[in-house]
């Protein structure tokens, strides 16, 4: 075989790609048969086929019969769930949730950050970090837990307040239970890598501006602004890039039968649908339904992003 | 560039009183719900309905904690955990190391190629259903394997091990070459004991991230006898319905509810026990980590 390679780039006069690739490929088998092979089979098996599974989205599915022998019902699934009227309400209820999310959940950590900046004592600043990140490893379900304690009608916020509502009952009151609570349990944690740009500003350029007698303010402006934007402008990429894959895990553990008409998002609808009633066709479709936006508006946010930061996407 | 408060100006000393107090009440939010339920999960569970919060002490109780702490479930449900957790990080942390190796190599063959693969997936998956089939159909549903295996490799990880590798000086490669050690020498022996932050770093977010996690236990485990801490937190915390023996003893339906509501409390603290403990030792892989996913963003 290696002769046969060999004489066939001889011929055309110089060492072909193919017969490169594959000497590269027999002196370097470790790399391929060891180190990627794990990855790659687990990411064609747990991946690409259930992408293959999305056909599923097309027909009555029957488990039986499989994919190809279940009855095919083309667009049926999708004009189903785009013409009924929960469809509009499932679908605004995660935007709002994300969007809203986005614009409360987003600043949060970078003033955090500039805050954190200000604390002179490095000991104390610590100590401050370790609490702040604290909330960050707690589960899903202990955060809803403590949430759903402290809202009850005889708990901590209620007794603060002098009331005693049911807020967990109240679909006015679910995205701020959400999003405030995303922000007590994920700011601290996300400030970290606005505190580490801040970090590396240049203690000369600052040390400057303080003998110029540069203000905070000034400070802020000149140097530690300049040190994160770069910083901000990626998390915010990815931020918007993830705008429909809302948690399931929160807002589910965050559901009660009577908050629903704000709770119930594209993902837990997908759930519901698909393994608690076994309707798998309908299911897939308005799962596939959330993953074309998505994938919409990340690749129009990079475009956007491109446009804005001459040329340099992510 | 410790400048001294007194030297400042009155403009700028009113920021720095800003900004220590809004990270002071930053703080409050946080400690003071821990505080609230560590002292409401000693409260006799009558007292706590009708007057919330006391310091008469004759009305503590440690009811709680002891029916916690008797009840298998969630003892069955801390080992599940941690068998789950340990076996899934280092699956995983082994997968993504590797494939992190030669996705960081310039001379690699057919990195684009994967490269392309990878990140795919990234984006766009099968969702839900196609998946849960996939699991059904290879005879996974309900054992440790649908767990364990499905997302055992982060794309991510890998790019930030990748990244991390790539920041290795390249000459080590050359030489360990030229005194003829193999890939597998120069990766196990030379490339891995100089990653080590980077590699307590991944672990630390697998093992977390799977202690914490619920929904593919929810959805892939049935039998109870499996079930990790999540779930049998969710039933007590999220669900109000703590296995019955916990509650079962007592008369009325309302006391039984009562009993239920102050188990939440007592479950809380005695499931955070562990990580807490265990989070100020990771604290020093927390910065190293994060910039490491920041430079490649």
């Amino acid at each position: 075989m290696k002769g046969a390679m060999t004489s066939t780039s001889e011929k055309a006069g110089k060492p072909s790609v193919v017969h490169n690739t594959l000497v590269y490929m027999r002196q370097h088998w470790q790399l391929y048969a060891i180190f990627m092979l794990p990855a790659v089979l687990l990411t064609v098996i747990f991946r690409y086929i259930p992408m293959g599974g999305v056909l599923i989205a097309f027909t009555e599915y029957n488990p039986i019969r499989g994919i190809l022998g279940s009855e095919w019902v083309g667009f049926s699934h999708f004009t189903r769930f785009l013409s009924s009227p929960d469809f509009m309400r499932y679908l605004m209820n995660t935007l709002k949730l994300s969007i809203f999310g986005l614009l409360w959940g987003f600043p949060a950590p970078i003033l955090l950050a500039f805050l954190l900046n200000r604390i002179l004592s490095s000991g104390i600043k610590q100590k401050i970090q370790l609490v702040l990140y604290m909330p960050n490893f707690i589960s899903v379900i202990v955060l809803c837990g403590i949430v759903r304690i402290l809202l009850s009608p005889t708990g901590m916020i209620n007794m603060l307040l002098g009331t005693n509502y049911n807020f967990m009952t109240m679909p006015e009151a679910f995205r701020t239970i959400y999003i405030a609570s995303g922000i007590w349990q994920g700011a601290g944690w996300a400030s970290i890598i606005y505190t580490a740009a801040l970090s590396n500003a240049s203690k000369e350029l600052k040390e400057a501006a303080v003998l110029d007698g540069a203000n905070i303010i000034q400070q802020i402006k000149a140097v530690e602004w300049p040190a994160i934007k770069d910083t901000v402008l990626i998390q915010f990429i990815m931020s918007v890039g993830n705008i429909m894959s809302v948690g399931f895990e929160k807002a589910y553990a965050l559901q009660t039968d009577l908050n629903l008409n704000a709770s119930e998002i594209i993902s837990t609808y997908v759930y519901k649908k698909g393994l608690l009633d076994g309707d798998y066709g309908f299911s897939t479709a308005v799962g596939l339904f959330n993953t074309v936006i998505n994938v919409v508006l990340l690749v129009s946010m990079n475009a956007i992003v491109k446009k804005m930061n001459d040329g340099k996407g992510v | 560039m410790n400048t001294k408060f007194s030297r400042l100006s009155g403009a700028d000393k009113a920021i720095m009183v800003f900004a220590h107090t809004v990270l002071g009440l930053f703080m409050a939010a946080i400690i003071l719900p821990v505080i609230y339920i560590i002292l409401a999960s000693f409260i006799d569970p009558v007292t706590l309905q009708n007057s919330g919060l006391t310091f008469d002490f004759s009305k503590w109780t440690l009811t709680a904690y002891e029916r916690v702490m008797s009840n298998s479930q969630i003892w069955i449900g801390f080992k599940n955990a941690m068998i789950y957790s340990v076996l899934f990080t280092i699956i995983s942390v082994t997968v993504t190391l590797l494939a992190a190796y030669p996705m960081s190599r310039p001379d690699f063959k057919g990195k684009g190629f994967f490269n392309v693969m990878f990140v795919i997936t990234m984006f766009f998956g099968g969702g839900l259903i196609p998946t849960y089939l996939l699991i059904s159909n290879l005879g996974m549903l309900d054992t440790i394997w649908a767990i364990l295996i499905p997302g055992a490799f982060s794309v991510w990880n890998m790019i930030i091990a990748r990244t991390y590798y790539m920041g290795i000086p390249h000459d080590m490669q050359e030489a360990a070459e030229i005194d003829g050690a193999s890939e597998m020498v120069y990766f196990f022996k030379i490339l891995l004991p100089l990653c080590m932050p980077i590699i307590a770093t991944i672990a630390m977010w697998q093992f977390v991230g799977m202690w914490n996690s619920y929904f593919d236990a929810m959805i892939y485990l049935n039998d109870a006898a499996k079930q990790p801490l999540q779930l049998v937190l969710r039933a007590i915390l999220i669900q109000s319905q703590p296995e019955p023996g916990m509650v079962s003893d007592m008369q009325s339906t309302a006391a039984r509810a009562q009993l239920a509501e102050l188990l939440k409390y007592a479950t809380i603290i005695i499931s955070s026990v562990p990580l807490m403990i265990l989070y100020p030792f990771f604290q020093k892989y927390f910065d190293s980590g994060i910039m490491a996913g920041a430079v490649k963003g």
